[in-house]
């Protein structure tokens, strides 16, 4: 078994370590580009949101850097693999640095659990290397025994500034 | 060394029938006499007035690379001013947008403004007293923008004395503007949603030219639009259509769709591709829209004006319009090799909700910096404007159904993937570096 499979939460009720390591093991596979395994710890009706707005509360009707469903989400991890993906000739790389994912709440009862994470996340391709500063808030739930994330969202430090192109995923 | 200032034949020079000399995107030199000359002799888009709904409200934009402000007066009119304090050149507001009160009051030394730049105060007035400070520059105030042109609340302005007035300049092409307001049933819009910003490395004439570039879709966004064809095939049969497979699917059709959907040539460098239907033809029904519609127009006038599908409208020089899902971006030129990209939304005043929902996730699925889209796009125009130092060749071609008799013509509909938008703009281009120089 490798260091960063999906294990098996024991209980229907995560300890706050099992919600830390999760948290921690869906950054290493987005560094590691594995991201089919990474699109599997998603819920089917999951949605990855990052806004665009200080504070943003609606990502309906305000708009948003990404808020994607799994449908979406899928499609950009099969877009990576492409012949004809030229923004990812040659291919981005990736790297987080995660602070120790604080669990802001937990409720067994409605099997609804939320971290949160500040991290730094560099994205480079060719010659260039950028750097961003986050919030990460996973909102997470049990699923068979295992975690799953239901929300992901990601807030910008400088969410409304001018950006070139972000590729993968923060 | 300069080559190009003061020189209008070495500037037409850069132009030809069917094809431009790489200097346009690359020539620190040309985008500075752009700046110079072909945005001030031009109407330039400024802002939408329900940014500054109130008295005392700002907005802070740029005029090529002119620091501007489009304000509320007191007197309820919309004032155009140079963001730029007469006495040190201070810039006046702090932030993007906000509320200056009854006046402005410049940072540095408290001189103050009223709301259509003129000089309220100065502390320490005696100073000035025998200076013959009235004769000065700074005595007028922060200096407005004399050309200014509010129509049904799209701000445009013009710099300079000379060149076309308002009519003149845009002509029919306001006829795609009207198709976005009417769309309202009350026939309004307003700015809604937030701002998309994208920083684009490359010459911001590339991201106009690819506003009217029907042969790239299919192509260069296989990536994306391809892809999301691809996934969709494999939903299980009798899944309903999501919004997002709606917005991006239609990249991939095929030339023909792109051919037949025809392209429309106005004056000075305007035009539309969209001209019998395009990629937002087959969005489906928003409920309860049409009946608003219908109520307020009539049936068949509500018919005409959603029946009007038109894909891109360029305003020259740096706007781009979708009536159907009421956005515009504004090319913002920075530099030769550098362009800021606004993404502005708008709501229709009076209609569901789940339109501006539409509109937003267009926006972010095809404009934003995190789009995948977008990603296909940006990758061309800074390859391009890395390919363009090559010395084995120092011509761009622009040369695609070419027809000698075309340079007069205006208010023609052609072949949808004709690239005589883009020759047509560098009509335009010339005709607004020269004029008066
Ligand atoms: S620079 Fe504005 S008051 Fe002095
Ligand atoms: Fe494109």
């Amino acid at each position: 078994m490798s260091m960063v499979t999906d294990a098996q939460v024991k209980n229907a009720i995560p300890t706050d370590q099992d919600l830390i390591d999760f948290v921690v093991r869906e950054a290493r596979l987005i560094d590691q580009q594995r991201f089919d395994e990474w699109l599997d710890l998603y819920a089917d009706d999951a949605f990855y949101w990052m806004p665009l707005e200080w504070n943003q509360t609606d990502p309906r009707l305000t708009c948003s850097l990404m808020y994607e469903d799994k449908l979406l989400l899928s499609i950009r991890v099969e877009r990576l693999k492409g012949a004809r993906t030229f923004s990812q000739k040659p291919k981005s790389r990736c790297h987080h640095v995660l602070q120790t994912p604080q669990v802001d709440s937990r409720d067994p009862a409605a099997n609804n659990y939320v971290t949160w994470t500040p991290m730094h996340y560099i994205e480079t391709r060719m010659d260039e290397q950028t750097l961003f500063a986050a919030w990460a808030t996973h909102h997470l739930s049990v699923e068979n025994g295992r975690l799953k994330i239901k929300l992901k969202r990601v807030d910008l430090i400088n969410c409304d500034a001018a950006f070139g192109n972000i590729q993968l995923f923060m | 060394m300069t080559r190009y200032a003061g020189n209008v034949a070495a500037i037409r020079d850069l132009v030809r029938d069917q094809e431009v000399h790489r200097d346009v995107y690359v020539s620190e030199e040309v985008f500075q006499l752009e700046m110079e000359h072909m945005f001030p002799n031009s109407w330039v888009y400024v802002g939408h007035d329900s940014q500054v709904p109130n008295p005392g409200d700002y907005f802070g934009t740029t005029i090529g690379t002119q620091p501007i402000l489009l304000v509320r007066h007191t007197d309820g009119t919309v004032k155009v001013l140079h963001n730029r304090c007469p006495h040190k050149g201070t810039r006046i507001t702090s932030e993007t947008c906000g509320n200056a009160g009854k006046f402005f009051r410049c940072p540095y030394h408290a001189w103050s403004f009223r709301t259509d730049g003129s000089l309220l105060a100065i502390p320490l007035k005696k100073g000035y007293e025998n200076t013959g400070f009235e004769q000065s520059h700074a005595a007028s105030g922060m200096a407005p923008v004399r050309h200014v042109r509010n129509y049904r609340g799209f701000v445009f302005a013009k710099i300079n004395d000379g060149g076309l007035d308002f009519e003149e300049f845009f002509g029919d092409s306001l006829s795609s503007f009207d198709n976005m307001i009417d769309r309202s049933p009350v026939g309004q819009l307003k700015v809604a949603g937030g701002v998309l910003r994208y920083m684009h490395n490359c010459n911001w004439k590339m991201l106009v030219e690819n506003q009217t570039d029907t042969c790239h879709p299919m192509v260069a966004h296989e990536s994306s639009a391809g892809t999301v064809v691809e996934v969709w095939k494999k939903a299980p049969p009798g899944t309903k259509k999501p919004m997002a497979v709606e917005i991006i699917a239609p990249f991939m059709s095929p030339y023909e769709f792109f051919e037949n959907m025809g392209i429309r040539i106005w004056d000075n460098g305007h035009g539309h591709t969209g001209v019998h239907h395009s990629i937002h033809s087959d969005y489906s029904a928003v409920p309860g829209y049409f009946e608003k519609m219908k109520a307020a127009y009539g049936e068949e006038r509500a018919k005409a004006i959603l029946g009007e599908n038109r894909h891109n409208t360029v305003y020259f020089p740096n706007i781009m319009i979708k009536g159907p899902i009421q956005l515009l971006r504004h090319f913002k030129p920075i530099a030769a090799n550098k362009t800021l990209v606004e993404s502005w939304t708008f709501q229709l005043v009076d209609a569901p909700d789940m339109l501006l929902e539409r509109t937003l996730m267009y926006n972010r699925l095809i404009n934003a910096p995190t789009s995948i889209v977008g990603h296909d796009d940006l990758e061309m125009y800074e390859r391009a404007q890395e390919g363009l130092h090559s010395n084995g060749n120092e011509w761009v071609n622009l040369q695609r159904l070419y027809s000698p008799d075309e340079a007069g013509q205006t208010n023609v509909a052609v072949n949808g993937t004709s690239e005589w938008p883009m020759r047509h703009q560098f009509r335009a281009w010339t005709k607004f570096m020269t004029m008066g120089m």
